[in-house]
């Protein structure tokens, strides 16, 4: 059955997480049967990679051309490993914990597909702290999956193997940084690691490794039965298949929703989170998470593609938007943000690490009304200081991208709140009281 | 080689490295934190920011980390673009947001490289206003302050300490802008590299506690290029004193041997130049009579006489008397200067080495190994080289512990070459490490413990000394089956002597590393055949170090005389030919050079020795056991205060000079002795030559060209110095920085007049700080400095490129030691195996790096930590005995009973204990004499103690391989 929502077509309102029995009986594992018994593991990555999958974290790299990087084939080294990254911390972000909690079997096969085409002996699904019921789930739909065969030696009697083990993070955003989650998988401290090498050619344990985002893996397993050509069908736009959008903030109805890639912002906002709230008006907005530049309402008939989205000036990321609305103070939803971002930095690097508080503490200040103009400048120098490439990884210049944008888009707001030495939005009532 | 771009100016440089490396190889300045010459790049301070440029038309170019770009050809880059300045400059400012700048309280301060960083970004206004974050400092023993709130979060460290040097207990903790560096709770620091912390830390978060407590900034300490003392590796270090008393001592760059790192030991032990155990006056015990009404029996009361006294008595000796006999003993922590003084001062025949017939018959064991064609000796640079490497009784963490150091790296090339396969540069340090799969370049360790290195071997061998011995030859069999085979050994040993043999065999640089550590002559003579063997298989010499105790072992075996009437002349002999003169009728009098006969000898023998002899003279640095017994003696100076040579391990000989005069009446030992002979010329009218040209003797100079003729194998030596009339533009080199401040006022409190500087006329170097400062060649700079460079990094201003050789050469001079024809053939005597006795335990050396050498031990924290010395016992034999780790144990040898805390080791065979060597508070004992111990439950421990050197906690198998 070709569904147009593929990824959440086993997920009904109820919480409960599907059972082996009835993702089978979905249809699913046959993609995994398909793999096994018809395509060599280089066919399964050429298919993805026809597909067009682009990454689910957050970064958007064509899947399957990652999965070729990896030294496959004779002669390359025996031990190779997959990893999910399930660690899902970005600030408004809550797509993978759906997939997670309620068809853990989707992602397994998934993973298994995956681990097939790159050639991986051993598996790992990462899994945020927090998520306690999504790594439950996924720990009784693993067992399922080995006492079926699907797991372990020999799946489906053929010459392929592998384990998967769930590994429950001791708490950290960087450990969704693909190479400190590596680190912290190790047992290591979580810092990231240089690129390169990259995991793909040294990664877990310094052997070929590929993450990948739970949403990501989640669409494996359809590719494979359905083939590329309807994947890529499944988009409206430019870029392939369909995705976890969410909306959170003063909206009637947040939520995360499985719709085409390329959907309207406007249509996600207004149709399916049921437009702003009685009384709020939209004032801007992050389009895919914590760590992307604000968009304003001028951008709202802006498809949901990573190449449309970037030109406007912001990211996809993880496609999960966060609404500003009139009546809560923009620097401190951002001054929130920062504290996030300081608390969260790993503190390998300087700009990272000591920028983060400092533009946490000016931010404060400001929001209070006892800022300064010239701290304005220090914000800006701030932001440069944490552009791509100064920093050791992407998780500060991340952070910048809120602030670089609302420092242009509110700089009104920031001026007020100096000059009138408090914050206007207090009266309101609606102060920003953090997420 | 690639061609680059910098700032315009065209460069042809070395390809492969990091464009930081390349930029401060070629003398450009770029502020830098977490990289360091030693230990590569991770990228975490992004101090060393740069512009790229794509090609000639890119305007803008992009950042990127010097330290973390490899340099490629044709690149094109900036140190001096705005925007790669600004950034720099940024990262300052947002370092010091938590930053106390606490400079003027913060004995880092002049020479930090924080400092030096922010003033090299030019950053100069700090906006921060907010509070910084505070820690709470450890106490990490008694070596190393900890004051974390000046820490930058470089990482450097934790780096060093982990992953460079193999520690465990130091770490960074937490995350954000609060990352910790410390222990898991207060405790003194459990590597004995530890102290490298201090040089290691770019600002005041770890520093010289034991200079703490007589701080001076860097440029008001005087210095001059010394050696370590504290064992043979010879490491180069630069003391510091100021008003008169040694302040410290911090490390010398030598590409050839320390690089960048000291012991602690070496580094923590100068402390006992300050002791009150110090001799500095003369002294002449008194009349007999008197010791008997006002002192106990044997303790002598000791007026101090004048020097002129002194050196008249000491004449004395010199006139022929029938009556007597005149003997010298010498000591491998003399100087070669010192030494050959006393041997021509009591003639050759007389002059005996100063220590036990075990010890002079493996010092001739090791001189003879060195002199081997089949051998050569590896610098430390070669050691970290070596691709397979085997260890053959010798305990190097404890009895030579840089070359531990370098082992630990050894063990990494296996890690190395797939990295380069990988195409993955070598200085990307994280990456590299990130490879490590557990692979090592095989390091085999057959000791009879298993040592500080147990955790990265690739296999171990923990048997009593013969066995070691049995399986050393095991090897040289299975490499070369002409040379005698072992019977009887074990399965695995046997297999493990196949591997062994096979790791040797196929590695480009194998080394050997061997010594006198176990007190066996049976090992010398396996290692003889194993690199006999090796080096025919090779058709090239082996790489071998050979190590010995003391840092002038090998030079002193040099001067051992070649009359063929004593062939080994050391303490047993003198104890005999005391006895036979008593019996004669004869009186000994004894020159006692440098030498506590009560650590070399069974102290029953050291007494009726210095008992039976008529007259006892002592020329020391402190007052030891023999020295109390002395009749005369004479203060001499300590390495810190002499010029002088020692011969290292490697067979360098190394020349140091005097940091300061010693105080009072201390001079070199040489020129008491020669001030001796010197009164007996002018007091006599009939003198022999020797006597004569002794006389003559006024500078070290003169004393190394009479010892370079007198002893062929150290010809050249004294070449190695810069003749004291060396000069730089008509200068002397500086022994005072240029900014050492309140020389004229130093003694003001005492006389107003502006003290006279001391005049050296015996080295190139000044009492001053007028004179040359950075022109001087390696040989004579004490300490680096150049404008801006005000840290230990300004090193890099005076090397080749960065972490390579010295320009103007690396100092010290290799000896031939190579003999014609000295091949011997196959040593064929192979030991009996060891056979336990669960009664009589054979008694093992143990060397410990904090207690076993006897002059540093004198230094507070090294006591400290000595005080800490186990008893290693097999846990078979604890078991039998119902004693537990850390109990307290008895161990009674023949009439002596010695009571210290045991330490259970698993992988110790049954029937033998390791008991530590020179431990203050335990009595000497001579295992010449008293190999076997019974051993008793004395006291069970009442609770774990922490301890300093806790046994490795992995486990490796006995006798097994990977
Ligand atoms: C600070 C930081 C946090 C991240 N957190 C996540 C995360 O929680 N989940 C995730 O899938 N990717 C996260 N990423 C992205 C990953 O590094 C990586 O790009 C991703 O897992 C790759 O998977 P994909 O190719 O399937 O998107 C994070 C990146 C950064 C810099
Ligand atoms: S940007 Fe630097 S400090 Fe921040 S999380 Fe990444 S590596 Fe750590
Ligand atoms: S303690 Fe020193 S070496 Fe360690 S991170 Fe801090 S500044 Fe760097
Ligand atoms: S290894 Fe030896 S020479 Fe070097 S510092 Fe330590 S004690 Fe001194
Ligand atoms: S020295 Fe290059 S990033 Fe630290």
């Amino acid at each position: 059955m070709k569904a147009s929502t593929p990824l959440t077509k086993n997920i009904g309102p109820e919480n409960i997480a599907a059972t082996i029995e009835q993702y089978q009986a979905n249809g699913g594992y046959a993609g995994l049967k398909k793999a096994l018994s018809t395509m060599q593991p280089n066919d399964v990555v050429e298919t993805v990679q026809a597909a067009n999958l682009r990454g689910r974290g957050g970064a958007g790299f064509n899947t399957g051309l990652k999965w070729s990087f990896v030294p496959r084939g004779e002669g390359s080294p025996a031990t190779k490993y997959l990893v999910c990254n399930a660690d899902e911390m970005e600030p408004g972000t809550f797509k993978d914990r759906l997939l997670m909690e309620r068809d853990p079997h989707q992602l397994i096969e998934g993973m298994i597909i995956s681990a097939y085409g790159i050639e991986a002996v051993r598996a790992y699904i990462f899994i945020r702290g927090e998520y306690h019921l999504a790594a439950d789930r996924l720990e009784h739909a693993i067992e399922e999956a080995y006492e079926h065969g699907y797991l372990g030696h020999n799946i489906c009697g053929t010459k392929f193997s592998l384990d998967l083990y769930v590994h429950r993070s001791a708490g950290n955003y960087i450990c969704g940084e693909e190479t400190a989650l590596l680190n912290a998988l190790e047992g290591k401290r979580a810092n990231p690691r240089a690129k390169p090498p990259f995991p793909q050619v040294s990664g877990l344990w310094g052997k070929p490794t590929v993450v990948n985002n739970v949403e990501t893996l989640c669409n494996i397993s359809h590719i494979i039965a359905n083939g590329p050509e309807w994947y890529r069908g499944l988009g409206k736009g430019a870029d392939a298949g369909t995705k976890l959008f969410g909306v959170s903030g003063r909206v009637k109805n947040p939520g995360t929703w499985e719709l085409p890639m390329g959907t309207s912002i406007r249509e996600i906002i207004e149709l399916h989170a049921g437009g702003m709230q009685d009384g709020y008006k939209l004032k801007a907005f992050l389009p895919g998470g914590g760590s992307t530049d604000f968009l304003g309402p001028e951008h709202l008939d802006l498809p949901m593609d990573y190449d449309a989205i970037g030109k406007a000036g912001s990211r996809m990321g993880t496609g999960t938007m966060i609404i500003l609305d009139d009546k809560t103070c923009p620097i401190g939803m951002v001054r929130n943000l920062m504290r996030f971002f300081a608390k969260e930095s790993c503190g390998f690097c300087t700009p990272c690490r000591d920028g983060l508080p400092w533009v946490e503490k000016i931010l404060t200040d400001i929001e209070q009304g006892k800022g300064s103009v010239r701290e304005l400048d220090q914000l800006a120098q701030q932001v440069w200081n944490m552009r791509p490439g100064n920093t050791f990884c992407a998780l500060a210049p991340g952070a910048a991208e809120p602030l670089q944008s609302a420092l242009k888009m509110f700089r009104k707001e920031f001026l007020d709140h100096i000059e009138r030495g408090c914050c206007p939005y207090e009266a309101a009532e609606t102060r920003f009281v953090g997420a | 080689m690639p061609k680059i771009k910098i700032d315009g100016k065209e460069y042809e440089v070395e390809a492969g490295q990091n464009l930081l490396h390349t930029c401060l190889s070629l003398g450009l300045d770029l502020p830098y934190f977490c990289w360091h010459p030693e230990m590569g790049s991770v990228g975490a301070c992004r101090q060393c920011a740069v512009t790229q440029y794509a090609n000639e038309e890119d305007e803008r170019g992009r950042l990127v980390m010097g330290c973390m770009t490899p340099v490629t050809d044709g690149g094109i880059y900036s140190i001096g673009d705005q925007s790669a300045q600004d950034f720099r400059s940024a990262v300052i400012e947002d370092l010091m947001t938590n930053h106390p700048h606490d400079c003027p309280v913060c004995e880092e301060g002049g020479e930090c490289h924080l400092q030096d960083m922010t003033e090299m970004s030019g950053h100069t206004v700090r906006y921060y206003e907010g509070s910084k974050r505070t820690h709470v400092n450890q106490d990490l023993g008694p070596f190393i302050n900890h004051e974390m709130n000046r820490c930058i979060t470089c990482y450097r460290c934790v780096r060093y300490y982990r992953e460079y040097a193999g520690g465990t207990d130091l770490a960074a903790l937490g995350r954000n802008y609060q990352v910790y560096f410390g222990r898991q709770q207060d405790g003194a620091l459990e590597s004995e590299f530890a102290g490298n912390l201090v040089e290691v830390c770019p600002t005041g978060v770890f520093t010289d506690k034991t200079f703490s407590g007589h701080y001076a900034r860097k440029w008001d300490l005087q210095t001059a290029p010394s050696v370590c003392n504290h064992c043979a590796v010879g490491c180069n270090t630069t003391p510091g004193e100021r008003y008169g008393a040694l302040r410290r001592v911090v490390n010398r760059y030598h590409g050839d041997i320390n690089g960048y790192f000291l012991c602690d030991r070496g580094r923590f032990g100068y402390e006992y130049v300050n002791s009150e155990l110090r001799l500095k006056r003369v002294l002449g015990a008194a009349e007999k009579d008197l010791l008997a009404t006002t002192a106990t029996k044997d303790t002598k009361v000791f007026p101090e006489i004048s020097p002129q006294k002194g050196v008249q008595k000491l004449a004395e000796l010199l006139s022929p008397d029938s009556a007597r006999q005149v003997i010298g003993i010498g000591s491998p922590r003399a100087t070669l200067e010192n030494n050959f003084a006393l041997r021509q001062f009591v003639g050759d025949e007389n002059f005996y080495l100063g220590v036990s017939p075990r010890a002079a018959s493996l010092m001739e064991g090791c001189k003879s190994l060195h002199a081997s064609p089949d051998t050569r000796s590896p610098t430390i640079p070669d050691i970290e080289a070596a691709d397979a490497v085997f260890i053959l009784g010798e305990d190097v963490s404890n009895t030579a512990p840089r070359v531990a150091l370098a082992l630990r790296q050894s063990v990494r090339n296996a890690v190395l070459d797939k990295a380069r396969k990988l195409k993955i540069p070598t200085w990307q340090d994280a990456a590299v490490r990130q490879l490590d799969d557990g692979e090592r370049s095989p390091l085999f360790i057959a000791a009879t413990e298993p040592t500080r290195l147990a955790d990265v071997v690739s296999g171990l061998l923990v048997a009593a000394p013969q066995d070691l011995a049995r399986f050393g030859f095991a090897v040289a069999h299975t490499i070369d089956p002409s040379a005698p085979a072992v019977t009887g050994l074990s399965q695995p040993q046997q297999r493990a002597a196949v591997q062994v043999a096979e790791w040797l065999m196929s590695a480009r640089n194998p080394l050997l590393v061997t010594g006198s550590g176990c007190q066996s002559e049976d090992i010398i003579e396996a290692s003889r055949n194993i690199t006999r063997a090796l080096a025919k298989h090779r058709a090239a010499p082996v790489n071998t170090c050979i190590v010995q105790p003391e840092a002038n072992s090998l030079g002193l075996s040099l001067l051992q005389p070649e009359t063929p009437t004593a062939h080994q002349q050391h303490l047993m002999q003198v104890a005999q030919l005391v006895e036979e003169n008593q019996e004669a009728g004869l009186g000994t009098c004894l020159v006692i050079l440098e030498n506590d006969l009560f650590t070399r000898i069974d102290p029953h023998i050291a007494e009726r020795l210095i008992r039976g002899a008529k007259t006892v003279v002592v020329l020391d640095v402190l007052l030891t056991g023999t020295t109390q017994r002395a009749d005369l003696i004479f203060p001499a100076s300590a390495v810190v205060e002499s010029q002088g040579t020692f011969v290292s391990n490697e067979g360098r000989a190394q020349h140091f000079y005097p940091v300061y005069e010693g105080s009072d009446y201390i001079q070199e030992s040489w020129r008491w002795l020669a001030d001796a002979a010197l009164y007996f010329c002018q007091h006599n009218t009939e003198f022999p030559p020797h006597i004569e040209a002794m006389a003559n003797w006024e500078h070290t100079a003169d004393v190394d060209a009479a010892l370079q003729n007198a002893v062929p194998g150290l010809a050249g030596i004294s070449e190695i110095p810069p003749d004291r009339n060396f000069r730089i533009s008509g200068l002397k080199v500086a022994r005072q920085t240029h900014r050492y401040s309140g020389r004229t006022a130093m003694y003001a409190n005492l006389c107003v007049a502006e003290k006279k500087q001391p005049v050296d006329d015996d080295s190139p170097l000044s009492y001053s700080m007028e004179g040359a400062h950075s022109e001087a060649p390696p040989a004579l700079a004490s300490s680096s400095w150049a404008p801006g460079w005000n840290s230990n990094q300004s090193i890099n201003k005076f090397q080749d490129e960065v972490g390579g050789h010295l320009r103007g050469g690396e100092s010290g001079l290799r000896l031939t030691l190579e003999e014609a024809g000295s091949d011997s053939g196959w040593k064929t005597e192979i030991p009996n195996a060891f056979a336990a006795d669960p009664e009589q335990l054979l008694i093992v050396p143990r060397y410990c790096v904090f207690g076993s050498d006897e002059l540093s031990n004198e230094a507070p924290g090294v006591r400290e930590l000595s005080a800490r010395a186990k008893l290693l016992v097999s846990s078979l034999d604890a078991d039998r005995l119902d004693i537990r780790n850390h109990d307290r144990v008895g161990l009674q040898i023949r009439d002596q009973d010695l009571e210290l805390d045991a330490e259970l080791c698993a992988d110790l065979p049954a029937g033998m204990v390791c008991l530590p060597m020179g431990i203050p508070g335990l009595p000497h004992i001579d295992l010449d004499i008293s190999a076997y111990a019974g051993l008793r439950l004395v006291q069970r421990a009442a609770t774990a103690p922490v301890s300093r050197n806790p046994s490795p906690d992995i486990a490796p198998e006995t006798g097994g391989q990977q």
